[in-house]
């Protein structure tokens, strides 16, 4: 027999999946728009790969596995990983990436609602350790379909010619080539960038904010995680680019650059291996901006957020330990 | 005038389903041929039956009285003969029985002679026992005795708040009873409010009942408002109402008395009008019957009356898969339907797989946090279910477990379809069940050591008396050695000594005891009695083997 409540009117996960997946379209439609099709391509390699590896996993570990597929956590995983890719890396690399997220980040630590770190930015790290140069070589705008379909399918890359390096990318590069007389301001003119960010990169932003205030809207993600990261992340590049304007760039440019707004709204307010309270989800948020700001600046990677955000999958239960609100009857005050 | 509202975290607002049940006015529910009364329907004490199998009753007239400082009576709620005093099954989840008074109706429906009191002029402690023996009990779901709660406490209480809030889905008896008695209820109100000597009186409804707040606004006199609060589950919670009106949040463990507030039912306020003004105990309520349902509404029901005759009344409809008592947030599957209805019955609901739909399979939690976001305690329920699932009571208890109030919005929110409350309700009776076995290992444990201390000092005084004895002896033979001038004894060891004196004295107690008189009682005997006595007497001091005799017929 069944206890009270009787009542139930919970949106599912699969429904909440639904909705991260309905507010990634934005960003990916630009995308495709700006760089062509090899995101779409990424796309479906990395869905039918976390799919597969999904089912796979629950039928070994004995779970229902039509229940726990069609609750769509694969996907999201699986779309994020591929968001995170060049659109024009080999598609192993987009296959060994879901697999890594999928098998070890996730069912290897106990499948949905276990895992201490975000699958997507596990698989992220471990491609970019890995395989440094392939992860660096993102597409030029207006490469043409057959060409694309080639980088990812076949043999041998010809890549000058093809790719374009990130804005963050070409920032780092300007300043350590141009040495102490490099100045940022000179190396926005590159073609790297455009109005605001990266040339071409300004839209795909666009679109992941735009879905980001989706979620937001439809209440899927609460506004204490995206406004953390992106007012820390313009606070402490404001800091620096005050007071050093020609060695750093403006926070304009960290903001519409990089992963900044899919982290935003996307990575950084993943559920399960974030920060659950309202204070301790500021500062989880926050910790990852000013890490990810750090490693951007100071560090060796063009982004950092990816190790930002599994540093501070480390802290979350010391953050949620001690952000717990204060509860009904306990409140200063009511003695 | 326009009260300022405060707010509590989190709630859900379920659709509220009031409707169908409040198209008709509060009927009568016709007096069923058998009432099983049961004589525990409030918390505390159960009350002593006043009233024997056989015995004849007359309408509200009381067969059980208040035992203990924690109870209110309860009474005939219509004439008849008491059947028995039995063991029959309570309206509560686990089916089990509990003491009832069963009377058979003589369908006469006699009343007790009934005065009316000079409540007025009555000192408050007799009022408060009047209210205790008219079984005047908090109507809301607590059934805790009102006279109690009308105690002026020992700061000043300065606000009365009536709940008729009404937030569960489905239920509607107060609605209905605002709706019709609001001048009873308010006099009821008026009467509690001298009590407790408050000036101010509030009555928070939920905004989804306009016929009843208006109803209640026409009722309404000096000194008494009626506030129209949003519809929010669980506002009728009694420290979210007070939070709502007041803005008090009353502490964990602390009752709102201590906070210069009183909290009662709108059904209870009307309990109370009817008791002063009529001398009438409680011995009805008015109960909804909803749901799956062709005749949804209200009824005044007698205290006693099978919910079988309650739910004939209501006619259930075809797919009808279980009885719950309550609302569906927080009401309960009822084991059987031929359980009375008690005092603290507000609601039947009839359900069908439709209406209360069988819950999806459960999944995994991702510690969305949607259920800390509704929560109305500020508990992070995921955090409580995970310490729960791991047996992490410390924990479980360190994040206020306790302060859960299990209204349900934690479940009816959560994504997963985890039945959170049923983890809390579980964990909650492991740890009461730890206490209890450590309360009993640790009263164990000292009575062990109590007696093996007992043991211990008996041995040691034993030991000393002992002593003190035999030094009396060797004191008393070696004066009586001086006095013979007789050669001094063999050098013995002290212990040898000791053990002679013990003899020594053992064999003077014997003496002693010997020569005593033994009592006996055979004072007032015949002659020829007592020579059979001692002829008894001197067979049984014979030496044993004389005593077995073959039979003389050999």
């Amino acid at each position: 027999m069944s206890h009270s409540p009787y009542l139930r009117q919970a949106r599912s996960v699969r429904q909440i999946m639904l909705h991260v997946l309905i507010a990634l379209l934005p960003g990916v439609l630009a995308w495709s728009w700006q760089f062509g099709v090899g995101v779409l391509v990424q796309l479906g390699l990395a869905t039918v790969t976390a799919v597969a590896a999904e089912a796979l996993m629950l039928r070994l570990r004995g779970r229902p596995v039509a229940m726990y597929v069609g609750d769509l956590s694969a996907v999201v995983t699986a779309w994020l990983i591929a968001l995170t890719l060049p659109s024009i890396a080999p598609w192993w690399i987009v296959v060994v990436a879901t697999l890594t997220a999928i098998v070890v980040a996730k069912h290897l630590y106990g499948g949905l609602g276990q895992n201490p770190f975000n699958p997507a930015m596990v698989a992220f790290c471990t491609m970019i350790v890995a395989f440094p140069a392939l992860m660096s070589q993102w597409p030029a705008a207006g490469l043409d379909v057959s060409h694309q379909l080639d980088l990812i399918f076949g043999g041998h890359r010809q890549l000058d010619a093809i790719t374009a390096a990130t804005p963050l990318d070409a920032l780092r590069t300007g300043l350590r080539e141009g040495g102490a007389d490099a100045r940022v301001a000179e190396i926005m003119q590159g073609s790297a960038f455009g109005a605001v960010g990266g040339a071409g990169w300004e839209w795909v932003v666009a679109g992941f904010g735009l879905g980001g205030l989706y979620l937001l809207w439809q209440r899927v993600i609460t506004w204490h995680l995206p406004l953390a990261f992106l007012a820390t992340m313009a606070a402490i590049s404001l800091l620096l680019w005050g007071m050093h304007p020609e060695r750093f760039a403006s926070p304009l440019l960290h903001l519409a650059s990089g992963g900044t707004m899919l982290a935003a709204f996307f990575i950084v307010t993943d559920p399960v291996s974030g920060a659950t309270t309202p204070r301790g989800k500021l500062v989880f948020a926050g910790g990852v901006a000013f890490i990810a700001y750090m490693i951007r600046s100071f560090g060796n990677y063009p982004d950092g957020i990816a190790f930002a955000v599994l540093l501070m999958n480390i802290c979350v239960p010391l953050i949620d330990m001690n952000t717990q609100p204060a509860v009904f009857g306990h409140k200063r005050g009511s003695r | 005038m326009l009260a300022k509202l405060f707010k509590f975290h989190g709630g859900v607002k379920p659709d509220s389903r009031k409707t169908a049940s409040t198209q008709r006015p509060i009927a009568p529910l016709p007096l069923a041929p058998q009432l099983v009364v049961p004589l525990h329907q409030s918390i505390g004490g159960t009350p002593r039956p006043m009233v024997a199998a056989g015995e004849r009753v007359l309408k509200g007239q009381p067969i059980g009285a208040a035992e203990g400082p924690v109870s209110a009576a309860v009474h005939a709620p219509t004439s008849g003969i008491v059947r028995a005093i039995e063991e029959r099954t309570m309206p509560h989840p686990s089916g089990l029985a509990a003491a009832c008074v069963v009377i058979e109706s003589d369908g006469e429906d006699r009343w007790i002679e009934r005065e009316p009191i000079p409540w007025q002029s009555m000192p408050g402690d007799e009022l408060r026992d009047f209210l205790r023996d008219a079984g005047v009990v908090g109507l809301g779901g607590a059934t805790f005795p009102s006279h109690i709660k009308l105690r002026p406490g020992d700061k000043p209480t300065h606000t009365l708040v009536l709940n008729g809030a009404e937030c569960e889905p489905f239920i509607t008896c107060d609605d209905m009873l605002m709706r019709e008695r609001a001048g009873e209820i308010v006099r009821g109100a008026l009467i509690m409010a001298r009590m407790l000597r408050v000036e101010r009186v509030l009555i928070g409804i939920e905004d989804n009942k306009p016929e009843a707040i208006a109803a209640m606004r026409e009722a309404a006199r000096e000194g008494v408002e009626v506030v129209a609060i949003p519809t929010l589950y669980p506002a009728g919670g009694e420290k979210q109402l007070l939070r709502v009106l007041t803005g008090v949040e009353v502490a964990a463990g602390r009752r709102p008395v201590e906070f210069g507030l009183q909290c009662f039912n709108v059904g209870t306020a009307y309990r109370v009008a009817r008791a002063i003004d009529h001398a009438e105990p409680l011995i009805s309520r008015i109960v909804t019957v909803a749901g799956n349902v062709e005749a949804p509404g209200n009824f005044e029901v007698a205290i006693g009356t099978p919910i079988d005759a309650l739910l004939a009344a209501g006619k259930p409809l075809p797919g009808t898969d279980r009885i719950l008592m309550g609302g569906p947030m927080m009401g309960f599957a009822l084991p059987t339907t031929t359980a009375p209805v008690v005092k603290g019955t507000n609601c039947i609901l009839v359900g069908d797989p439709t209406l209360l739909p069988p819950p999806p399979p459960e999944m995994a939690c991702i510690r969305c946090g949607t259920c800390a976001q509704h929560c109305p305690a500020d508990l992070q329920p995921f955090e409580l279910y995970w310490y729960g699932r791991a047996h992490n009571f410390g924990k479980a208890q360190e994040y206020h477990l306790f302060d859960c109030i299990e209204c349900g919005c934690c479940s009816y929110v959560c994504p997963s379809n985890i039945p959170l409350v049923d983890y809390f309700r579980y964990t909650k009776g492991e740890i009461w069940a730890r206490e209890r076995e450590k309360s009993a290992a640790d009263s164990a444990r000292e009575r062990f050591e109590a007696r093996n201390e007992r043991q211990e000092r008996e041995k040691r005084e034993k030991a000393e008396k002992l002593a003190a004895k035999a030094a009396a002896t060797r004191q008393k033979l070696a004066d009586k050695e001086d006095a013979g001038d007789a050669p001094a004894a063999p050098a013995t060891s002290p212990a040898e000594e000791a053990k002679k004196a013990l003899i020594a004295a053992a064999l003077e107690r014997a003496k002693q005891q010997k020569s005593q008189v033994r009592p006996r009682n055979t004072d007032n005997l015949s002659a020829d009695k007592l020579a059979e006595i001692d002829e008894i007497e001197a067979r049984r001091t014979q030496p044993p083997g004389a005593t077995i005799e073959p039979p003389e017929s050999k």
